[in-house]
């Protein structure tokens, strides 16, 4: 149990153009904890999405390590869910063959993986449109399908790059509430980027705060609020004093 | 569909063209010689039917060895471009020379390689078809959304299965339009083949209509030609929509009348 899920230890990483280079994430370290809601927030390009994507190992960092269930993994794609901040659904194909891509992937059986996702599409409320091409889908239910394809990889982590952003007010809470709902009952870990603050306290055990490019770790902040959550917690103070809190470090409460 | 605004349209242009024509050959009393009328046409295209219907299968039969062999070679050359960076820049401006070789050049030097009959005339329908699919499935492939590809590679996926579930889809679009160029071209490819060095099919009879100063015959082919090329086009159109329905989907459409593009 006291294994972290991530464990990021001095990471970073520099992007070298041809006549420049950025820096996006500078001398990076943190854990995630098995059953942990880790939400991280940071301004445009402080480096999250990078974050991720050195995690499942689509970059490598310039420095540092990254352990994954304590080991250094020789390849790390495949190792944890990960959902990009597009939904990224294949046109061509219809939205139970989307989330099954990653039972493909890993060579599955087709029958039993067709019978897995059918079971679990009721609590993906994709219930009815298994056979729509995603064309057919709203914003909301197309994020449902990404997620529910996400969680077929079967991983005990969870990456979650802003995967409500692009979502109208409502259908994102309650996305939001649905989400806490299966990750407490499935009992997975989670990171997950945002850049809205309500969304970063509502959801998280703690939120990690990065700096304006590069990147660095700006301050952690524990959420002691109960669980389950309620949207109407928002209005409490304690809430309030959060949100205020996390305005003041990224910069933004004037 | 929609038939009544996308059928009745053309039909009803063709049919004023066609009345049009049936007049101006009438009233300008031109000889047949010159300007036959369409009547004059149904007439030839009848007498000589027999002679047509076989030279429409060898015609048919050169183009569809020539389209398959071309699509072979399309996608053959869109796939060694696309793995290979250094083929594709030493191949892409080949492919394009290419195009701008005179095909009537070339095709008494292929009647000296391969002789009279079919094979002249299928090497003429595969150089004249190969290089829409090539390009066009070439540059289909390299469109692939980078992060599609991000995507299912932190998946875990190796690179046979990218290329079958993410790279050969959306390359598929671009094929389709290539083929619809390619087999817009091949009948008339083929009848050019003919005409320069076949033995028999639809170039022939217009070479030797011609030749009669049949100029009804003359039109008599070249309307086959058009309506046999039609007729491939929507045969590719119908597959298209077959094979890729999501392409095809009512959303797309309504996205696109949206725009108000169309
Ligand atoms: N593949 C890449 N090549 C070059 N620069 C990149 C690449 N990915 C990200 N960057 C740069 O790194 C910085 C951080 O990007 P990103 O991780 O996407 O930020 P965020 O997700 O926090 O908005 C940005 O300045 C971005 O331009
Ligand atoms: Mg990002």
């Amino acid at each position: 149990m006291n294994i972290p899920r991530i464990e990021f230890k001095q990471i970073s990483k520099t992007f070298s153009g041809t006549d420049h280079t950025v820096p996006a994430l500078d001398d990076i370290s943190f854990k995630v904890m098995p059953g942990e809601f880790v939400t991280l927030i940071g301004p445009s390009g402080s480096g999250k999405s990078t974050l991720f994507n050195l995690c499942v190992g689509l970059l490598e960092p310039g420095k540092g390590e990254i352990l994954i269930d304590g080991e250094k993994p020789k390849k790390r794609p495949g190792l944890v869910g990960y959902m990009p901040q597009r939904d990224l659904l294949l046109p061509w194909r219809k939205v139970l063959d989307n989330v099954l891509i990653p039972l493909e992937v890993q060579g599955l059986p087709q029958k039993e993986s067709r019978q897995r996702a059918l079971e679990i599409l009721p609590y993906f409320g994709l219930e009815g449109f298994e056979n729509e091409y995603p064309s057919a889908l709203s914003g909301g239910m197309r994020q449902r399908a990404a997620l529910l394809r996400t969680w077929l990889m079967g991983r005990s982590t969870l990456l979650l790059d802003e995967p409500f952003g692009a979502l109208d007010a409502l259908t994102r809470k309650e996305l939001q509430n649905w989400l806490l709902k299966v990750w407490q009952e499935f009992e997975r870990t989670v990171m997950f980027i945002t850049h809205d603050v309500e969304e970063a306290v509502y959801l998280a055990d703690r939120v990690i705060v990065l700096s304006a490019r590069p990147g660095r770790i700006k301050t952690e902040l524990k959420i002691n609020l109960p669980r389950p959550r309620r949207q109407s917690m928002i209005a409490d103070p304690a809430f309030g004093k959060l949100e205020k809190e996390l305005l003041q470090e990224l910069g933004v409460d004037a | 569909m929609n038939w009544r605004k996308y059928i009745i349209p053309p039909t009803a242009l063709i049919a004023i063209l066609i009345i049009g024509w049936y007049f101006v050959a009438k009233i300008s009393g031109l000889n047949s010689f010159i300007l036959p009328s369409p009547i004059n046409v149904i007439q030839a295209g009848w007498e000589t039917r027999d002679l047509l219907l076989s030279a429409i299968g060898t015609t048919l039969l050169a183009t569809g060895i020539g389209l398959v062999l071309a699509i072979i070679a399309g996608i053959g050359i869109a796939t060694i471009i696309d793995f290979w960076p250094l083929a594709r820049r030493a191949l892409y401006p080949i492919l394009v020379v290419s195009q701008t070789i005179q095909i009537l050049a070339i095709a008494p030097i292929l009647i000296i390689w391969f002789g009279f009959g079919l094979m002249p005339t299928i090497v003429i329908v595969v150089l004249f078809c190969f290089f829409p699919l090539a390009i066009s499935t070439a540059d289909g492939l390299i469109s692939t959304d980078p992060d599609l590809i991000a995507l299912l590679r932190a998946m875990g996926a190796n690179r046979r299965q990218i290329w079958r579930m993410v790279r050969m889809p959306s390359a598929l679009p671009a094929f389709f339009s290539g083929l619809r160029l390619a087999v817009t071209y091949s009948i008339v490819a083929a009848t050019i083949g003919e005409w320069v060095g076949g033995s028999q099919g639809l170039g022939l009879y217009m070479l030797r209509s011609k030749n009669s100063l049949a100029t009804d015959q003359v039109f008599v082919a070249m309307l086959i030609t058009s309506l046999l090329s039609i007729g491939l086009f929507i045969t590719v159109y119908i597959i298209e929509r077959l094979v890729m329905p999501w392409y095809h989907s009512k959303q797309r459409k309504e996205q696109w009348d949206d725009t108000g593009i169309y």
